[in-house]
């Protein structure tokens, strides 16, 4: 099959799951942004996506997108090494036009992994996953599952974790102002034109999308009672 | 008139395709500013075969930018730090006295080391072999208004076919990948009524050698656009792409 074992095959597979994550990262954020306006609707929502079938099939459609991204980024990341050679330049340096987020995907995007993990110890972890070990009778304390609004609170009043999530969402800003318009490179939907435009389109969502999770960073680690 | 200039050359000596490399040191002296660099690599190796050393070996041809054979690595650019030309059209004027200059070969596991700087690059001419023609006659001449092409389209893919299949894209990439010349090749055609119908199989087949080839995956990095000396876009690799993925959803 050409998606797996064709280098373009495999470029367009990591092109879709991130776009697909993009896509998810813009909806995250709009939820996210409730909660600087009403801790009490940011709850609503958080029940709304609790442990629901719906809520639990995103959840493992997106395990398996970011999965099948990181798997194929080790795949791709190999190949590339073996294929530059063992023997490296003595003098190098980097081209004008090349942007520094191109040459360095690979640790960005664990950056971003170490970040989502962090993520998911303080969130995931102590509401979806509660909530589901509750329903399957574990003898869990499930009720703050859905306050996500607590789980903000107390993950930002502690400025280790504040600095540790602003790392994240900057690594993330590298890996997604390359990523996305080389995501369209890669799907062959750029020419001359649309090269520079997929760019522009490409730094304001992403801008957009990171700042949307900083200002929820920023505002629950300066003023912990926002929303109430 | 151009200043002369002196320089020390840090050269990457290799006796072999398996043998160990180092770099060799060589102080220049005086060498006058309109020397081209493959000149200037001449008179060095006439002054080494006359204490009876081993001239420095570096592939050339036509030395005026159109054979795409001289493929040096210098101070970090391949071709040089010259913009739009090939190593040959590289003036020494472009240094500075008491410079050092470190000249290498394309670094990839696809073009091995024969010797010293020149590097084996079959793999080309193999991709090539794979598609990157016209299989059918295309008569002579026809009458420009015949055949009406674009003249935006003409311009791109004649832009395409400046193409001189040096390399440098494969070595300035860190992914060792030929995606911008194996696009340029099926570019050419590919916007050509002469060239449509095969372009299907021809993007198929050049990027199946070009992987079999072991060439790496192309990451966007757009370190061979700049430093192409033909000036190639990428734009061309999104239509390669795009003939690829186009050809194997219809398949
Ligand atoms: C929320 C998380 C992530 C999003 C939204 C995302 C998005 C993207 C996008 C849109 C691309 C461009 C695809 C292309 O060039 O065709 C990309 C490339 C890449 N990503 Fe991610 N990514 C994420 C996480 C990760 C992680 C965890 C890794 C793991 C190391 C990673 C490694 C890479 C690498 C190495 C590339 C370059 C691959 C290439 O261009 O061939 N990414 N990413
Ligand atoms: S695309 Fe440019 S760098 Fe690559 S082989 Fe052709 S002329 Fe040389
Ligand atoms: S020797 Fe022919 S292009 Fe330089």
């Amino acid at each position: 099959m050409w998606l797996f074992n064709s280098s373009v095959g495999k470029k367009v597979i990591m092109s879709v799951s991130g776009i697909a994550l993009v896509l998810f990262l813009l909806f995250h954020m709009s939820m996210n942004l409730v909660a600087i306006f009403s801790a009490e609707g940011y709850n609503m929502i958080c029940e709304f996506l609790g442990a629901n079938w719906y809520a639990l099939i995103a959840t493992a459609g997106l395990a398996a997108l970011v999965v099948v991204h990181f798997v194929y980024a080790i795949i791709l990341t190999l190949q590339n090494k073996k294929a530059r050679g063992g023997q490296g330049y003595a003098y190098t340096v980097k081209p004008k036009n090349v942007e520094w987020a191109s040459q360095n995907m690979f640790v960005l995007g664990v950056i971003v992994i170490l970040g989502m993990a962090l993520h998911l110890f303080n969130f995931w972890a102590n509401m979806q996953l509660v909530e589901v070990l509750h329903m399957l009778g574990a003898n869990v304390d499930a009720s703050l599952a859905a306050d996500g609004v607590h789980y903000i609170k107390e993950t930002f009043a502690c400025p280790v974790y504040v600095a540790l999530y602003v790392i994240w969402l900057v690594a993330l800003w590298f890996h997604l102002t390359h990523g996305f318009w080389s995501a369209l490179q890669t799907l062959g939907w750029a020419n001359q034109i649309w090269f520079n435009r997929w760019r522009v389109i490409g730094n304001v969502i992403v801008t957009i999308i990171i700042l949307g999770f900083l200002a929820v960073v920023a505002v629950y680690a300066v003023c912990p009672c926002a929303g109430c | 008139m151009d200043k002369n200039i002196s320089f020390t050359l840090k050269v990457w000596r290799q006796r072999g395709p398996k043998e160990k490399g180092a770099f060799a040191t060589y102080e220049m002296k005086d060498i006058p500013g309109d020397t081209s660099f493959l000149e200037m690599l001449d008179i060095l190796n006439e002054s080494l075969v006359n204490k009876g050393e081993e001239p420095i070996v570096f592939d050339h041809d036509c030395r005026e930018g159109i054979c795409g054979m001289c493929s040096l690595y210098v101070n970090g650019h391949p071709h040089g730090p010259a913009t739009g030309a090939t190593t040959c059209q590289l003036y020494m004027r472009r240094f500075k006295d008491g410079d050092t200059i470190t000249v290498e070969p394309w670094r990839s596991a696809a073009f091995p080391v024969i010797r010293d700087l020149m590097v084996d690059r079959t793999a080309f001419d193999k991709i090539q072999q794979a598609g990157g023609y016209v299989s059918i006659n295309t008569g002579g001449m026809p009458d420009a208004n015949a055949l009406p092409i674009g003249k935006d389209i003409a311009e791109e893919a004649m832009d395409a076919a400046a193409c001189i299949g040096c390399g440098a894209c494969v070595a300035a990439c860190k992914n060792g990948s030929a995606m911008l010349f194996v696009s340029a090749k099926v570019s050419q055609f590919a916007l050509l009524p002469q060239g449509k119908p095969e372009a299907a199989k021809r993007a198929k087949s050049m990027i199946a050698k070009m992987d079999e080839l072991g060439f790496g995956n192309c990451t966007n990095t757009r370190a061979c656009e700049a430093e192409c000396p033909k000036c190639i876009s990428i734009s061309n690799i999104a239509r390669l792409n795009r003939e690829f993925i186009k050809a194997k959803l219809k398949d």
